[in-house]
């Protein structure tokens, strides 16, 4: 059962092959019996999870069971969910215990789906290794020795290794598609605004956005389903007509070239200096099978993709430095023991509470923000961040997708970048400036690299066109097995 | 494995003074120690040795991007839209009594 997909799960629990519970419990053993070694799971509640599936098996009974009833799923711990421990990786929150719902929790709870547990996260979804969060370092299944990618590495890593069927990750420069890459699993990150950003808990408000992370893309365009849609609750969610994400996954225009007629953008900035050469190999021969697939291929140029990391590396501290002052050790979350007077309680608190890859990147964004600095920072990456953002307008003129890695390596070794702040930063090059534009991306395994681990194909779609994307990754999946492929022992 | 090669710009690839720091921490509310301010100087002014490529760049007559649909933003009615649920929110804060969220004393 583990292996199969949503769609053969909520089949089997509609037609009463097994119930909610017993799939439930199959997934609680596996998160006992694994969890210790990963360090996946931040949280676990088995007896809410159970509690849910029971309603989910009554619901079922009824006959009004819905894609994900019954289903169980893992949450990345940024998203609030009520009576749930949410820490967002961090000692600032290791007892908030959430007094209200994300709009994504209410969605799968309204479509009787099973919350199984909170998945590790980097501290404040600052991070692309997971070795930032305050509840440990998470391992990547295919090699424990190794970094599952952050920050939705807890979410990665659990799916990767089977403990959920499926589970929720946020991305605001990387943090679902690298972790997904690193770990063999697939992912996506929606358009900007489709996924209301109500209850998750804010990094750079005007970059994140939540999005599903799964086995293969049918699963995805069936969480998508559930994950999208509008939110009066969220300034920035779009008011757009409801969307079945799956309506042209089976789409082929023939039977031996199902693709025929896609055109697919090659940046050449995304195979030059610093891509791995496991890597390199792994992503061309994928882009050789989409030739075969019937798609065609369109040389492009994204001249500013190397000044994404600049870019985003004022934009994001700036924007996590004010969302950031939320925590002052007042109405939630840590206060420290001993403090002098108020300015004292707010600076022991935040200095105690947070991390050091989360202090870092106030204090970034303190500085960029601050009196005289403005305008040669805040404001030339905001206007850099246009020019990155017309160059997917011009490349989206010549073709329908663009390919390449979705990181320059694969898995890297646990601590191997954790005193070099640049060098982590650094791995972001491919995924950032899909953030900066707003636009869609995904990854999904397209082969192994040195050391058998997993290398991830990134798919960026234009404005909205998730649905393409979907079917394009999909109908590769139908041809090969990469997104079949689990690691050894689990 | 990209190996970084610092741009140089005189102008910005800078590297900030302990007072620059001290600064920092303390509109951010986070209290460092001499030996933490020291790590934060050399960490950070790497970090800005990397977003100093930025500053070469001709933006002139380029707008700002905020957002990247451009959108207006949107307004609601001027209406009560939450419950009281003030129980539930001053159950997970440090310290309240009777109703209020206790702070140190701030007036004299």
């Amino acid at each position: 059962m583990i292996e199969s997909s949503l769609s053969q799960m909520g089949a089997a629990l509609r037609a009463k092959k097994i119930s909610s519970v017993e799939l439930t419990q199959l997934y609680l053993d596996r998160i006992a019996q694994q969890n210790p070694q990963l360090n996946a799971y931040i949280t676990v509640r088995p007896e809410a999870s159970i509690a849910q599936a029971r309603a989910a098996d009554a619901r079922i009974a009824a006959g009004t069971a819905e894609a994900l009833t019954g289903i169980p799923f893992g949450q990345k711990d940024i998203f609030c969910a009520k009576d749930w421990l949410t820490t967002c990786g961090s000692k600032m929150l290791h007892n908030f215990v959430s007094p209200y719902d994300a709009h994504v929790i209410s969605q799968f709870n309204n479509a009787g789906a099973v919350n199984l547990g909170k998945t590790n996260m980097d501290e404040f979804a600052m991070g692309s290794s997971n070795e930032t969060s305050h509840y440990g370092i998470v391992k990547n299944p295919w090699d424990k020795a190794r970094v599952p990618g952050g920050s939705s590495g807890g979410t990665a890593s659990a799916i990767a290794a089977r403990l959920c069927a499926a589970a929720t990750g946020t991305d605001t420069g990387g943090s679902i598609r690298q972790p997904a890459s690193l770990c063999g699993i697939s992912g996506l990150k929606p358009t900007y605004g489709v996924v209301s950003r109500y209850g998750m808990i804010a990094f750079a408000s005007s970059l994140d956005q939540a999005g599903p992370m799964g086995r293969n893309a049918e699963d995805l365009a069936l969480m998508l389903n559930t994950m999208a849609g509008f939110d009066e609750r969220d300034s920035t969610s779009l008011q757009r007509n409801k969307e079945d994400y799956a309506r042209e996954i089976n789409k082929q225009v023939g039977a031996d070239k199902p693709l025929h007629g896609l055109r697919i953008g090659i940046p050449k900035e995304f195979f030059a200096e610093g891509l791995d050469i496991d890597v390199e190999h792994a992503v061309q021969a994928a882009i050789a099978e989409y030739q075969k697939l019937g798609a065609t291929l369109v040389n492009i140029s994204l001249p500013n993709t190397r000044l994404s990391i600049p870019v985003y590396y004022v934009l994001a501290p700036a924007e996590a430095s004010s969302n950031l002052s939320r925590f002052d050790g007042v109405r939630y979350g840590y206060r420290a023991p001993e403090y002098s007077d108020l300015t004292d309680m707010y600076q022991k608190s935040r200095a105690q509470g947070f991390g050091a890859e989360v202090k870092r990147r106030i204090m970034i964004g303190t500085y960029v923000l601050s009196h005289g600095y403005y305008d040669a920072y805040y404001l030339q990456a905001q206007k850099i961040r246009r020019l990155i953002a017309q160059d997917f307008v011009e490349a989206y003129k010549h073709c329908d997708v663009i390919m390449g890695p979705t990181s320059p390596s694969t898995a890297f070794k646990l601590g191997e970048k954790g005193d070099d702040p640049v060098q982590m930063y650094l791995s972001d090059i491919y995924t950032i400036a899909v953030n900066l534009a707003g636009l869609p991306g995904m990854s999904i395994p397209c082969g192994f690299g040195a050391n058998n681990m997993p290398v991830g194909l990134q798919i960026i779609g234009n404005y909205f066109d998730e649905a393409r994307m979907l079917n394009v990754a999909h109908q590769y999946q139908l041809a090969t097995d990469w997104h079949s492929r689990a690691p050894q022992g689990i | 494995m990209i190996t970084y090669r610092p741009y140089l710009n005189k102008e910005f690839a800078m590297s900030l003074s302990t007072s620059d720091v001290e600064k920092v921490a303390r509109l951010a509310r986070l209290a460092m120690t001499p030996t933490e301010i020291e790590v934060a100087r050399s960490q950070l002014s790497g970090i800005f040795g990397l977003i100093a490529e930025m500053q070469a760049v001709d933006t002139g007559g380029v707008t700002p991007m905020s957002h990247s649909q451009d959108l207006a933003q949107r307004l609601r009615a001027d209406v009560v839209s939450e419950s009281n649920q003030r129980e539930a929110f001053q159950a997970i804060a440090p310290q309240v009594e009777g109703g209020l969220y206790l702070v140190p004393q701030v007036i004299e």
